[in-house]
């Protein structure tokens, strides 16, 4: 704060805090320069090093880590290499489980946003508070109360049994759905908010010109509504789909051990039996870069939709 | 433009009952653990009545020395990683929003927000392996600083748009009434800045609580928090005392967001 405090000559002007804004912001730049930043730099770093076993690096250089991914060169590192499928496959898993969980949300999450949306605006800042306030549950507890809600002998299965809806109990946990289902949970409040924000700003009489010209309700949704909130739609995919591609809870308390993904491949390599840092930072590395591909694609059409006058 | 024609033009059936189906998903789970919290059980299978038995345990049981030392450990990490983040995000605000155009003005954004882009489990292997590069022993210091980082885009982004929302006329007539920089920023922007700044304070805060993918990373052994430690717990299958624990953190968060919510709110109607 030292900064704020100096009140050396500089001229008045329009902004005021002009002449020592780089003072202002250089707190952010250093902590997040030197403790997130750097630490990436390190971590691409440690990503071409050479592993020492039980944790930790040699400091030699090898690819390795990047060559472990795509090859199997058997035990000793000598046979002829062969495609190794398994982090491919975990690779692939994680991101068809972030795509389903987010069709999932995008179903759910479009209704709701647009529901909240036409609703009178005194009520809209309630209803969105409805909607964010499980997020700022601990996600710890949010998964453990999902877990904890459709395991085989839990109240959902009880109930739907007590209901005589089924004879024995669906099995959930530890399969591909109860780890959709946990991330959809996780990031639903993500499609809500910028779904919600495209609604809100859209034009309603648009609506009513397509009704006037006898468009049927769900034409006008398809050909006149999706359009103009795209963005929005766009922007809750990506803030649901990124985070979850690199999820780790949701996997690792609902999926168990067949249903691993990005997430708990890395952790394993740091915490687990694994043990393998450059590996894992090779790996981390692998999905930094994924999402920011992602993040650029969406920066790309966000520009884009700007010059078009969305 | 007929009003009734109007809400039918807007309405689609079904999306009301899908609000509904929303919310539900969202808040079963939670309400089911806070009512099977007070069962009088030992098994998390059977309901056995009321009680408060593992919120006794949660406080007085084998396990509570080490939850109060967890809880101990969160809530001072989550204060001053929270005091810290919110000061040098209200820096960086007014830097941002009254420092006038500058170049790399965008980067400087993208900087600040930079995260809550990288995956969170990215951001725990590289300051893992920061940590361990630099020869730093992991513990409390360590986890106290990762905290503060991913703090920091969660306090700016309320404390901008509060400010934002403030017109530069009043710092400018202060300065025209001869008052220093100084001044014009503690004695005008800064009460004009304070809804924003304790709604950034507490979600940086609530954002500190309940980091489990960081913290796991950078804790080193001998240390939890209680995410951690809860963690820890659940690994060996959920326990009713667990749920205990978890209704009150889940209620420590959500008066957190409603006491910010209605902060930020109040702060928006007094200023028009």
């Amino acid at each position: 704060m030292a900064g704020l405090t100096n009140n050396g000559g500089s001229k008045a002007s329009s902004n005021i805090f002009g002449g020592i804004r780089y003072w202002l912001l250089a707190p952010s730049w250093v902590v997040i320069g030197v403790f997130l930043v750097m630490p990436v730099g390190i971590m691409l770093v440690y990503s071409f090093l050479t592993k020492e076993f039980r944790g930790g690096v040699i400091w030699e250089f090898s690819i390795a880590a990047y060559d472990q991914f795509i090859f199997d060169r058997g035990l000793f590192g000598d046979e002829e290499p062969a495609i190794e499928w398994t982090y491919i496959v975990i690779f692939a898993r994680s991101i068809w489980q972030a795509a389903i969980a987010t069709v999932l949300c995008l179903l759910i999450g479009f209704p709701t946003a647009y529901f909240i949306a036409t609703r009178p605006p005194s009520s809209r800042s309630a209803w969105l508070f409805l909607i964010t306030v499980p997020y700022w549950v601990n996600l710890l507890i949010r998964t453990v109360s999902m877990k904890f809600l459709i395991r085989d002998s839990g109240p959902l299965n009880q109930w739907l049994r007590n209901l005589g809806v089924i004879d024995s109990p669906i099995h959930l946990i530890n399969t591909d759905i109860a780890v959709q289902l946990g991330l959809f949970y996780s990031y639903l409040p993500f499609m809500v908010l910028p779904i919600y924000a495209s609604v809100e700003r859209y034009n309603f009489t648009l609506s009513e010109a397509a009704w006037d010209l006898y468009a049927s309700r769900w034409t006008t949704l398809r050909e006149v509504l999706l359009p103009a909130v795209k963005p929005g739609i766009i922007a809750g995919c990506i803030l649901v789909f990124v985070p979850s591609l690199g999820a780790f809870l949701a996997p690792d308390l609902l999926g168990g051990a067949k249903n691993f993904m990005i997430g708990s491949l890395i952790e394993e390599q740091f915490k687990g039996n694994a043990g393998n840092w450059p590996f894992g930072a090779a790996a981390s590395m692998i999905l930094l870069t994924m999402v920011l591909i992602v993040l650029m694609f969406y920066s790309r059409q966000q520009s884009r939709s700007e010059v078009e006058g969305h | 433009m007929a009003a009734g024609k109007q809400t039918d033009v807007r309405r689609y059936p079904g999306f009301f009952p899908i609000t509904i189906l929303c919310l539900v998903m969202l808040y079963a789970p939670l309400i089911i653990v806070m009512v099977y919290s007070f069962n009088d059980s030992v098994s998390i299978i059977n309901w056995g009545g009321v009680s408060l038995r593992w919120y006794d345990d949660v406080f007085n049981g084998i396990e509570s020395a080490k939850f109060k030392e967890a809880a101990w450990n969160s809530l001072t990490i989550a204060v001053m990683a929270a005091i810290a983040s919110t000061m040098i995000a209200t820096a960086a605000a007014v830097g941002m929003i009254r420092g006038g155009s500058f170049r790399g003005k965008s980067l400087c954004f993208g900087l600040i927000s930079l995260p809550l882009m990288v995956p969170e489990i990215v951001t725990a292997v590289a300051t893992l392996i920061f940590f361990s590069a630099i020869g730093f022993t992991r513990g409390y210091t360590s986890i106290l600083v990762a905290h503060i980082v991913f703090c920091i885009p969660f306090a700016y982004l309320p404390i901008a748009a509060r400010l934002q929302g403030i017109e530069s006329v009043y710092e400018q007539a202060a300065l025209d009434l001869y008052a220093t920089r100084a001044q014009a920023f503690w004695q005008v922007l800064m009460p004009l800045m304070l809804p924003g700044i304790i709604s950034g304070f507490l979600l940086a805060f609530i954002i500190s609580l309940d980091d489990f993918i960081i913290t796991n990373f950078v804790k080193g052994a001998g240390i939890e928090t209680l995410p951690t430690a809860i963690f820890g717990s659940v690994k060996q299958g959920i326990k009713p005392n667990i749920m205990a624990l978890s209704t009150l953190m889940l209620l420590v968060s959500i008066v957190f967001v409603t006491v910010s919510y209605f902060v930020g709110k109040s702060g928006t109607k007094s200023s028009r």
